[in-house]
């Protein structure tokens, strides 16, 4: 529209500068859950993720090496080592010998021990014990050591996230178990809806009108109602909890959907097409096999991204239908929410658990993200 | 079995058993039951083409009885039972009980607060960013980076969301955003946000509204494009500012779609679950009908109360049923 005389604003800088906060308002949050989940347990928990690229300050505790590990130097017996780990880059600024008192003395500063000597942290890491008497016990020295680290990144929490087996952490078995409810559920109910909207499209037969009215009210029916009827459906035929169940589930919830988006495309297609067809000796399924579907691509994709989408996240259904007690077919939506229970403050689990699971989604989206805007208009614009 | 191959050997039976269904029916039709050959051979296709669109639609409409249509009519049963008492009918007691609850008033409470709030953020927003998007160049990428929470699952974004919210102790380095900055200008405590009564509702919606506001966004900015020119160009003419195009001549020219958009928002905050489940559960009163209905079932195993719970949702679905199938009909004429 900036053709017309007088749209052009003199305020586009304004338009452009309110859509750019808008943009990283809406972006903020998810770019907070990535960086995080790139960040190490201390990072997370010391700093904000936006200082993510700055070093940070933080309060480490560590151990001398043990006293056996000391050497007599005329009459003191020294101790002497290193805390960082090699090629730390970290700069110690306060340093402490007891919890109550975690920075007490400065980086290179003496300190004393209790039980005689003295310990002297220095600025990059390096310590030095000396006492005249032996150092005794088998453990080191606790020190509380207050550092500037270097932003770190580590790919470690993706490492434990998706490999490393742990009961509790690992998301690899509800990431099968999700792609295992979640493409049966999407294809299914394609094939079941492609039938029933190319008849309510285009063959004629009485109450046609009648069953179209009564899809797009089963449209909205809330899934809630259905869970109770249909948990005890299931219990009585013997299906229970578990993948048929959901599947089923799946298939049946989002049907109306299906037919009413299928119905709403295939009724556009030209009719000369399909009259053609018939005259030529077509059957039906000729027809709906050979010229339907392909030509309905578009709208099959369509709802294809919704359910996949919609399956994919969905919490509820699985919940009620498919996991049991012994939690075997656990999903990973339900997954992250008992995540959220036990591990509440380990944000670079979550963090990294929850990208895990939102990533498949958005690689989707970002590229069908055509159909889905066209299947959005289908659904909603009338 | 493992779970991929058990899920694979699914799809392959699963959607070879509905082809195969197709198929072999039509088939059977085709050339068993009425042949189009024969000394009958007109009558045939007739009788076949009455038979066939009953074909195509059995499978759905099985599916759409048994999984839709079947549990309204039972969930309202239900509603009307105690299953303790084997499923003796009970009229109205356990409607009556859980009008007695002040969980459930809290929660059609909050119901209604969301009602009010999302559909209304999401569509303000949504209407804005569609309006400011179009103008620019790089509105494109703007409008799909807007979007993208609508790919994001509930319980992803309430884990997102949770970090926002996060408050570490006073006096130490806050790692949600939300306290940094309320820390960072006002010098007060950090704030346990999904805490504090009545705000925290507040806190749960913005998450739902920052998923609505892409689909708000997406269909208003197709509307907003089909607006004809020539009435902007008319009133720019008239000596419109832009202030006054937008609200007194796009604004009512898309009013059927803002509708639409509202009352698709509103059905999915009718049965927002996920959210409130993963954040709060409904503890420090942020609870919602759909996770009460969810606790009545499932943690007291009060099957009554929850189907009474649920026919709630159901009676404030209706009247944009209603509306949708009143539409429907009236498109289809």
């Amino acid at each position: 529209m900036d053709n017309i005389a007088g749209t052009k604003s003199s305020l586009k800088w304004a338009v452009h500068l309110s859509v750019a906060v808008l943009v990283a308002l809406w972006l903020f949050p998810t770019v907070g859950l990535f960086v995080s989940s790139f960040r190490t347990t201390d990072q997370i928990a010391t700093s904000g993720w936006w200082k993510a690229l700055f070093p940070s300050e933080q309060t480490e505790t560590y151990r001398t090496a043990p006293p056996s590990d000391q050497v007599q130097m005329g009459d003191l017996y020294v101790l002497e080592g290193q805390l960082f780990d090699a090629g730390s880059d970290a700069v110690v600024s306060t340093y402490g010998i007891s919890s109550r008192a975690v920075g007490a003395f400065a980086a290179g500063e003496p300190a004393e021990l209790r039980n005689g000597g003295t310990v002297t942290v220095n600025t990059d890491g390096s310590y030095r014990m000396e006492s005249a008497q032996p150092f005794e016990g088998s453990r080191g020295q606790r020190l509380f050591v207050k550092a500037k680290f270097p932003p770190e990144f580590t790919l470690q929490n993706y490492a434990t996230v998706l490999f490393s087996g742990d009961s509790t952490d690992s998301l690899a078995k509800a990431f099968f178990n999700t792609l295992t409810v979640t493409i049966p559920a999407t294809i299914i109910p394609i094939v079941v809806a492609a039938f029933a909207a190319y008849a309510l499209a285009w063959m004629d037969f009485p109450g046609r009108a009648l069953l179209i009215a009564a899809v797009v009210g089963l449209l909205v029916v809330p899934l809630q109602l259905a869970l109770i009827p249909l948990l005890k459906l299931h219990l009585s035929v013997g299906i229970g909890k578990g993948y048929l169940g959901v599947w089923m589930a799946h298939t049946g919830f989002g049907l109306p959907l299906a037919i009413y988006l299928l119905r709403n495309y295939m009724v556009g297609l030209p009719r000369d097409i399909i009259e053609n067809a018939r005259v030529d000796g077509a059957t039906e399924f000729q027809i709906f096999v050979k010229i339907i579907l392909p030509l309905s691509f578009p709208a099959l994709a369509s709802f294809a991204i919704f359910q996949f989408l919609w399956t994919w996240n969905d919490l509820l259904v699985a919940l009620v239908f498919l996991i049991d007690a012994t939690g075997e077919t656990t999903v990973m939506t339900k997954q992250i929410v008992e995540l959220l229970g036990t591990r509440g403050g380990n944000w670079e689990i979550l963090a990294t658990a929850a990208f895990v699971s939102i990533s498949v989604p958005l690689v989707v989206f970002f590229a069908m993200q055509k159909y889905l805007v066209r299947g959005l208009l289908a659904g909603s614009v009338k | 079995m493992h779970p991929a191959l058990l899920g694979l050997v699914t799809i392959v039976v699963g959607v070879g058993a509905c082809v195969g269904y197709f198929y072999f029916s039509n088939i059977i039709l085709d050339k068993f039951l009425f042949p189009p050959s024969g000394p009958n051979a007109g009558r045939n296709i007739n009788r076949a083409n009455i038979v066939r669109p009953w074909l195509f639609l059995l499978p759905a409409l099985l599916a759409l009885g048994l999984y839709l249509a079947y549990p309204v009519v039972e969930t309202i049963r239900l509603s009307l039972t105690d299953r303790d008492q084997g499923g003796a009918f009970v009229g109205l007691d356990n409607y009556i009980q859980m009008a007695s609850e002040p969980k459930f008033w809290e929660a059609m409470q909050n119901n209604m607060l969301w009602l009010f709030v999302v559909p209304a953020m999401s569509t303000a927003f949504g209407l804005l960013a569609a309006q400011l998007t179009d103008r620019i160049k790089w509105g494109n990428i703007a409008k799909s980076l807007i979007f993208m929470p609508m790919a994001i699952s509930f319980v992803g974004a309430a884990v997102i969301w949770k970090l926002v919210y996060d408050a570490r102790p006073p006096g130490t380095e806050q790692i949600g955003i939300l306290n940094a900055i309320y820390v960072f200008f006002s010098g007060a405590e950090p704030q346990q946000w999904l805490t504090v009564p009545f705000w925290n509702n507040f806190f749960l919606m913005i998450v739902l509204v920052w998923i609505q506001t892409g689909f708000a966004m997406v269909i208003l900015s197709a509307a907003l494009r089909g607006i004809p020119e020539e009435t902007i160009e008319a009133a720019i003419v008239d000596g419109a500012n832009p202030l006054q195009v937008f609200f007194k001549i796009k604004v009512p020219q898309i009013m059927g779609t803002i509708v639409v958009v509202w009352t698709t928002i509103t059905i999915v905050v009718l049965k927002v679950f996920d959210i409130v489940f993963a954040m709060t559960n409904g503890q420090w009163q942020t609870q919602v009908l759909a996770n009460y209905m969810y606790d009545k079932l499932f943690r007291s195993s009060d099957w009554g109360v929850g189907s009474a719970a649920a026919m709630v949702i159901m009676l404030l679905v209706t009247p944009i049923l209603v509306w949708n199938v009143y539409n429907a009909r009236k498109e289809m004429r």
